[in-house]
């Protein structure tokens, strides 16, 4: 968990940049990046012709590179971005650009306290996981779905461990990949391996597999369920007892399954993106009920309220009481908690975020162009030009809000009471 | 060549087909048939099977008839050789009727649905043919390169092998190419909250990256807000919607519009190809569980032409040739698209001429529902199988027209083989190759 107690939560609007200037000292701005304390704010410029660096409120970086991309701060503000050297990749942290190289690099992944950094690299045609400056110690032909534990102190990926010729379908069906955790490789191989899953005490991963080309199941540390199903979505670990759940289908229906054993005595169209609360009681799933109409379930209960586009963005509340999500109908997005749809509709919404009590949810949203929040079903009435996911301060009575306002081009962070919002 | 194709052609050499026969038994055959027809098929397939007078009135619906007028090729003449011997022989079939029934399934038909319209019961001959297919699947007796092109669909989520490093290095490499040509131009990568996210087919980056770049000079030129994802789910293309493998669809459509949730993007705008779009549009989504697709897709021939009318692209000189079009199946037939088609060949090139049947009544490529992706083993059957289009372009080059334009990846290699073989000697473009050579484009 990021520590926000150290943030300045003092009432009250700070300019941190006016990012509009940027364009006059560069060729090229790209698209700002504020960190999450609001304190900062960065965007990857040009500062001259085939040159790349990186302006952090204003400041341009002592480095200039072939080419920088996918500029992310960490959860602790630390700010990262993927940088090329004469054709040799690595991450840049705070400026400070790692020691190994490789000819590329993707994926930066943050433990979610922001202290270890990961990101995926390939070298000479192989591939592994780079954490904090280190590679794996193996590295492999192929890897994908490239995975990171809460901690960040494990990492994982689909890798392939048999070689075959271009065209070899009879070699692929063998069995070809793997799962390699911090580079090392399962001892059994399958057809396919696609989402992993670390336990919430990051020692062990479970995989979503196909054994063939027609059954599929979950492994855990290596080992397939014995069961086989026409489907499999991601796996989860309670934080309960260790045992992994994961959508299962078979008759064309979809349900929950636990250790390969049907969970839940209700079958639907559809089930995905199941999530456990923080406390491990609870399971709630993404859900169609019926043909074109989604919900979210819990524990095998679905909402009365259905959307019929879609829902996503599926949230539970810090305590595990509450569940939020997207929904969309009609090509209008809104967000509901707790089977009840707040009122307004908008031309997009973000996930919602909940205080740490619980107690309250924000949500941004967007309409006609322009950028606002949703508080506990009320809508701000500031519009802006850009805004950033709201955070609650830790007593959850404040809210840090990062924005752009409308016709304005200086990048503001406000800390208001929730009292004072409206 | 009259009779000929069909008997011939199960002489053609396929180790996807033959070690897949090589497996089967009659058990299995049965109690797979036997599953699939239970658990997956109802009503539809027993009243497309009973209401079929044998009329062939959609015999001269069918390319591959009319090429080589063969009524094995006729469309009902691939449903009783195929799907009717199994319903009535309740899967008691032998290997070598699979072998023969798979060969027919996936590469003399390209679901193409020009039958169902001319059948007076609008019986969907390719419904029939796609449950074909499913048992093939099911039995593992699948073409050798549709089948590698479908499992590359499952390890990468994309059709071509591409991993997930060389995707993005192909876009930062085509970004790199534009900007010698527009400076300020940027392929947005990632980039959340953008308008919508530019959807491609595996071919374009391994192959025809230009496509990228073309597509990107015209978005900035037009002021557009969009982007293309880091990540896998960045391919539309679906040989699994083909092959038969319905649950690897699925995950790959997953995939697909999960990007575009992530992204947040109002829309997905899609490259020029008509499967893809059968896919995203129509199939796949379903198959989720969607009704229509979660976030709305836009076909390119949609996209431009609303580009055009809006004033948001400008022609600077018109394109000279005189051009042709041909309308892809799935676009057309699948989503009536023909006349944005023509309008943007109106606005972009001095001269269209017809072929004639058009729109919606066009003759396929051949190359499309898989066909061409079952490779080289097939490509003189499928040339052969289709001298009724090189006699429709033989048509309209006699009365000038010089380049065709074919808004599909898919009919461009069907059609690329065919003016080949046929020695028609036309140029071949997209709708983006004309609009990119033919735009305003900002200056350096
Ligand atoms: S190729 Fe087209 S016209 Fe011919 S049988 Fe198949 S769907 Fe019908
Ligand atoms: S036109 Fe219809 S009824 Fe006649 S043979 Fe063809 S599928 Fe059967
Ligand atoms: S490749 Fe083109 S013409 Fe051929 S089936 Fe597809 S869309 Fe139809």
């Amino acid at each position: 968990m990021i520590n926000k107690q150290n943030w300045d939560w003092e009432n009250g609007e700070k300019e941190i940049a006016d990012i509009g200037t940027w364009k006059d000292k560069f060729l090229g701005v790209e698209e700002p990046y504020p960190s999450p304390d609001g304190e900062k704010i960065a965007a990857i410029v040009k500062p001259d012709e085939m040159e790349f660096s990186v302006c952090e409120n204003g400041t341009v970086w002592e480095e200039v590179y072939d080419k920088v991309w996918y500029l992310r701060f960490g959860p602790d503000n630390r700010l990262t971005a993927l940088v090329s050297d004469t054709a040799e990749w690595t991450l840049a942290v705070d400026q400070a650009a790692w020691a190994h190289r490789f000819d590329y690099v993707w994926d930066t992944h943050f433990s979610e306290d922001g202290r270890r950094i990961v990101i995926a690299a390939q070298k000479d045609g192989r591939y592994m996981g780079v954490t904090d400056d280190t590679p794996w110690e193996t590295d492999f032909e192929t890897m994908n779905n490239f995975s990171v534990s809460r901690d960040g102190e494990q990492t994982a990926a689909a890798v392939q461990i048999v070689s075959f010729q271009s065209g070899d379908i009879f070699k692929f069906q063998e069995g070809t990949y793997s799962v390699a955790v911090n580079g090392r490789a399962w001892p059994n191989n399958f057809v396919n391996v696609w989402e992993i899953a670390f336990s919430p005490d990051n020692q062990h991963v479970a995989a979503a597999i196909r054994v063939n080309l027609y059954d599929y199941t979950i492994a855990v540390d290596g080992v397939p369920w014995r069961q086989t199903f026409n489907g499999v979505w991601e796996p989860q670990f309670s934080s309960r007892d260790s045992s992994v759940t994961a959508p299962v289908r078979t008759g064309g229906k979809w349900m929950l399954a636990k250790n390969g054993e049907v969970l839940w005595d209700r079958q639907f169209v559809q089930l995905w993106h199941h999530q456990y609360s923080p406390d491990g009681a609870t399971i709630a799933a993404i859900v169609a009920p019926e043909f074109g109409r989604w919900t979210v379930a819990v524990n095998g209960k679905p909402w009365s309220i259905t959307f019929g586009d879609l829902v996503t963005d599926m949230v539970f509340s810090p305590d595990g009481a509450k569940v939020a999500c997207v929904g969309k109908e009609k090509g209008q997005w809104s967000i509901a908690i707790d089977g009840v749809r707040w009122p307004g509709a908008f031309d997009m919404a973000w996930k919602p975020v909940f205080s740490h009590d619980g107690n309250n949810v924000a949500a941004k949203v967007e309409k006609n162009g322009q950028y606002s929040l949703v508080i506990n079903g009320k809508l701000l009435q500031k519009q802006f030009d850009m805004i950033w996911n709201p955070i609650f301060s830790p007593d959850g009575d404040k809210l840090l809000i990062r924005g752009i306002k409308s016709g304005e081009t200086k990048y503001y962070r406000q800390v208001v009471p929730l009292a004072e919002l409206f | 060549m009259t009779e000929s194709v069909s008997k011939e052609s199960s002489l053609i050499a396929d180790e996807g087909l033959d070690k897949g026969l090589a497996r089967l038994t009659s058990e299995k055959i049965e109690k797979t048939i036997k599953t699939i027809l239970t658990n997956e098929t109802g009503a539809r397939l027993k009243t497309y099977v009973s209401t079929c007078v044998h009329c062939g009135l959609c015999s001269d619906a069918c390319h591959v008839y009319l090429s080589n007028r063969d009524p094995a090729c006729s469309p009902v003449g691939k449903i009783k050789q195929t799907i009717w011997e199994i319903v009535k022989k309740k899967g008691k079939v032998d290997a070598q009727f699979i072998r023969r029934a798979s060969e027919i399934a996936y590469t003399e038909c390209n679901l193409c649905r020009r039958c169902a319209m001319y059948c007076p019961f609008g019986i969907d001959i390719s419904y029939m043919i796609l449950i074909v297919r499913r048992i093939c699947h099911k039995l593992g007796v699948t073409p050798h390169y549709l089948q590698d092109t479908a499992q590359s669909h499952s390890a990468t989520l994309n059709q071509m092998w591409v991993k997930d490093d060389e995707w993005v290095d192909t876009l930062q490499w085509q970004e790199e190419e534009a900007q010698d040509e527009i400076g300020d131009l940027r392929i947005p990568i990632d980039q959340e909250g953008a308008d919508f996210f530019y959807s491609v087919i595996a071919p374009e980056p391994k192959f025809r990256a230009q496509l990228i770049y073309q597509a990107a000079v015209i978005f900035h030129s037009a002021g557009v807000s969009w982007t293309m994802p880091a990540t896998p789910g960045w391919d539309n293309s679906d040989m699994c919607m083909f092959s038969g493998d319905n649950e690897m669809m699925g995950r790959l459509k997953k995939a697909h519009f999960e990007t575009a949730m992530r992204l947040k993007v109002k829309k997905i705008v899609m490259g020029e190809c008509g499967h893809a779009f059968r896919s995203v549009y129509d199939v796949g989504n379903r198959w989720l569980g969607f009704r229509e697709p979660p976030i709305p897709i836009i076909h390119s021939i949609q996209f431009f032409y609303e580009l055009l009318k809006e004033g948001r692209i400008k022609i600077a000189k018109k394109y000279a040739k005189t051009v042709t079009l041909h309308d892809p199946c799935n676009t057309v037939r699948g989503a009536g698209l023909h006349e944005m088609i023509r309008m943007i060949a109106h606005e972009t090139c001095e001269k269209v001429i017809e072929m004639h049947p058009n729109r919606e009544h066009n003759y396929c490529c051949n190359a499309g529902g898989g066909v061409i992706n079952c490779g080289p083993p097939f490509k003189n059957k499928r040339v052969e199988n289709n001298s009724i289009k090189a006699d429709q372009l033989r048509n309209v080059k006699e009365q000038g027209a010089e380049t065709v334009i074919a808004p599909c990846h898919n009919c461009h290699g069907g059609l690329e083989d065919i003016i080949h073989t046929y020695k028609l000697d036309m140029d071949l473009k997209f709708l983006g190759d004309i609009i990119y050579e033919c735009m305003e484009k900002p200056e350096e």
